[in-house]
């Protein structure tokens, strides 16, 4: 599968434009935005709407919140933590994923048994009460909120990744690797795991998205990252109190988090309409 | 039939058996100590001590476990440290509220996902890519900014709708239809904001499993026989289309009782879920155990329904009990 294929794709186009958009402006933030942790007046600025110009002249292209903070400078930075926070849940949800469902599809015994009831087990688990539960009984933080995600996002890579594993095990070069010596944990991660990663990728990509929303409802709660560092979530949760006379506040992070959401969602739908042709489905 | 009810009923029943236990631990890991919430920071040492002895909190914790369990099976629930009302009334208030909200969002979102799936994989064209639009926009909206964004419209701009609680500060004075319409201005926001939500997820569901229904072979059979193309829609896509998408019910329970925490957060619902986020922050240890217990069973519960939701439905699940196969 070539990206020039994947590109063919208007739902990949627009998927990889806005997560590619999001991604330089969190990484250039301090040079699009100041830095809204450096606050110089605080009446003078107070909701201002956006397009506004302050008397400093500093123009305000989402107005500003109740502390004069400009809501672009805010978001762009907040970008940093969310995508960030994010992405980092993902990785960590794929590297037990992989493991549990690595070990479960190749000892396909008692440890298979095992490793595959863990799984039912923990999908069963009401995963926003694990999340409401641990990250307010320990101090919320961004790193608390990564591996919480983390330690609860695995299941449904373990299965998939489980899934491939056994059926790529019967497999013929399987079998000649394995009639050519090659040992156990060997035959494992060098000729089974890298054919069984296509669909982690996929999975991965709409992980992503389901994390960042996680992660926005958790700091929305105000049991993620904390104030005053910005994440989208306790963006749109410090808009709570103003809906009536500064909507933008809120309604600017909500719009940012929803573009990311769909075009994690639709790249995936991309990415997966390609690799799989059995299951291939007509593109809206 | 009965033996695979039987032995759902067992999972499900380690499973909640599973959770409560887990959720237990935690608890006790965690930092954190209701019996100094509950007497204040000004309390000396002594006072503490008492308190934690009245609460039971300085045995060690596999007994206090052992000693929750026991009780709680046998129905005993404790009251709430912050409150101190009896736990079991709180959760047999709540609850009827957050399964109501739950449940008929569950009904409607998939009416309506079912609905605009089908046009959608019928339809196809533009009409199809501005619906994918829109399902997968309110697939990826969160539920509690989706809320907010609601209540902005309706309740402060068009002043048409009430944002916070069950039923008006009125409600007792109204009888009859009056109170039917109060209750129902009170339940529009929230109900909203969670059916929209799902039906989303439904509609893209449900669209992709008709598309892989539609080039099955019984369907170019039932066409080769002359019927119409609404009749093989509804009756040989549709119908077989349906399947995955009862297993997809069971699966979204949990998800639809996590998002019915955020919403009866926004909304001041008086559920399950609302007392879960309070007795959270308070360190209600009672109330957390008896609040993830019932919502566990809930899951479980609606997980069996799905199951059995699945077999009527599909003759060669009950066909196929017997062997192993079956996953």
């Amino acid at each position: 599968m070539g990206v020039g294929t994947l590109l063919q794709d208007t739902r990949a186009r627009f998927g990889l434009a806005v997560l590619a958009m999001a991604a330089i402006f969190a990484v250039i933030a301090p040079l699009v935005a100041v830095d809204p942790s450096v606050q110089r007046d605080i009446v003078a600025t107070r909701f201002l709407a956006p397009f506004t110009t302050d008397l400093h002249g500093t123009f305000h292209l989402l107005g500003t919140d109740r502390f004069g903070r400009d809501v672009w400078a805010r978001l762009v930075f907040g970008a940093r933590v969310s995508l960030s926070v994010g992405v980092l849940a993902v990785l960590l949800s794929v590297v037990i994923g992989l493991a549990i469902g690595a070990a479960a599809g190749f000892w396909q015994g008692r440890v298979g048994v095992l490793l595959l009831g863990l799984t039912d087990f923990a999908l069963a688990l009401p995963r926003v009460v694990l999340l409401l539960l641990l990250a307010s009984l320990w101090q919320p933080s961004a790193a608390l909120v990564i591996i919480v995600l983390g330690l609860t996002g695995w299941m449904t890579i373990a299965r998939l990744v489980h899934s491939e594993v056994r059926a790529l095990a019967a497999r013929p070069f399987v079998e000649s690797a394995v009639a050519l010596g090659v040992k156990g944990p060997r035959v494992l991660v060098r000729h089974i795991l890298p054919n069984a990663l296509t669909p982690v990728i996929v999975a991965a990509a709409l992980g992503v998205g389901n994390a960042i929303m996680l992660e926005a409802g958790l700091s929305f709660l105000g049991l993620g990252v904390q104030p005053p560092t910005p994440s989208w979530g306790n963006l749109i949760a410090s808009g709570r109190d103003t809906l009536v006379n500064a909507p933008w506040v809120a309604t600017a992070p909500g719009v940012a988090l929803v573009l990311v959401v769909v075009a994690a969602t639709l790249l995936g739908d991309a990415v997966r309409d390609r690799l799989d042709p059995a299951g291939k489905r007509v593109s809206g | 039939m009965l033996r695979t009810v039987f032995v759902r009923s067992i999972a499900g029943a380690a499973v909640v058996i599973g959770v409560v236990t887990l959720m237990f631990f935690l608890i006790r890991m965690a930092p954190g100590d209701p019996a100094l919430l509950l007497v204040g920071p000004t309390a000396t040492q002594e006072q503490l001590t008492a308190q934690r002895r009245d609460l039971g909190l300085d045995r060690p914790v596999p007994e206090q476990y052992a000693t929750w369990l026991s009780r709680f099976v046998r129905g005993d629930w404790g009251t709430s440290i912050a409150s101190g009302r009896p736990v079991r009334a709180m959760i047999s208030a709540a609850w009827p509220a957050t399964v109501s909200l739950v449940g008929l969002s569950l009904i409607l979102s998939y009416l309506l996902g079912i609905l605009v799936g089908a046009i959608q994989a019928t339809r196809g064209g533009r009409l199809d890519t501005a619906l994918s639009v829109v399902s997968v926009t309110l697939f990826a909206v969160p539920g509690y900014w989706l809320g907010l964004m609601l209540v902005m419209v309706f309740t402060y701009w068009a002043r048409a709708l009430p944002a916070f609680g069950a039923a008006g500060l009125d409600a007792d004075f109204l009888t009859g239809w009056d109170q039917i319409a109060d209750r129902l201005r009170h339940l529009a926001l929230p109900l909203a904001t969670l059916t929209l939500i799902g039906v989303g997820g439904t509609a893209r569901y449900v669209r992709g499993s008709m598309l892989d229904v539609r080039n099955a072979p019984h369907v170019a059979i039932a066409r080769a026989k002359g019927l119409s193309s609404l009749q093989v829609s509804v009756r040989h896509v549709l119908r077989n289309a349906l399947i995955p998408v009862l297993t997809l019910l069971g699966l979204s329970l949990p998800a639809l009782f996590s998002g019915a925490v955020f919403i009866e957060a926004i909304f001041a619902w008086p559920g399950v879920g609302r007392i879960m986020v309070e007795a959270v922050g308070a360190r209600d240890y009672p109330v957390i155990m008896a609040a993830t217990a019932v919502s566990a069973m809930l899951v479980v519960l609606g997980n069996l329904l799905a199951d059995a939701l699945t077999a009527w439905a599909d003759p060669r699940v009950r066909i196929a009990e017997p062997s192993e196969g079956a996953v």
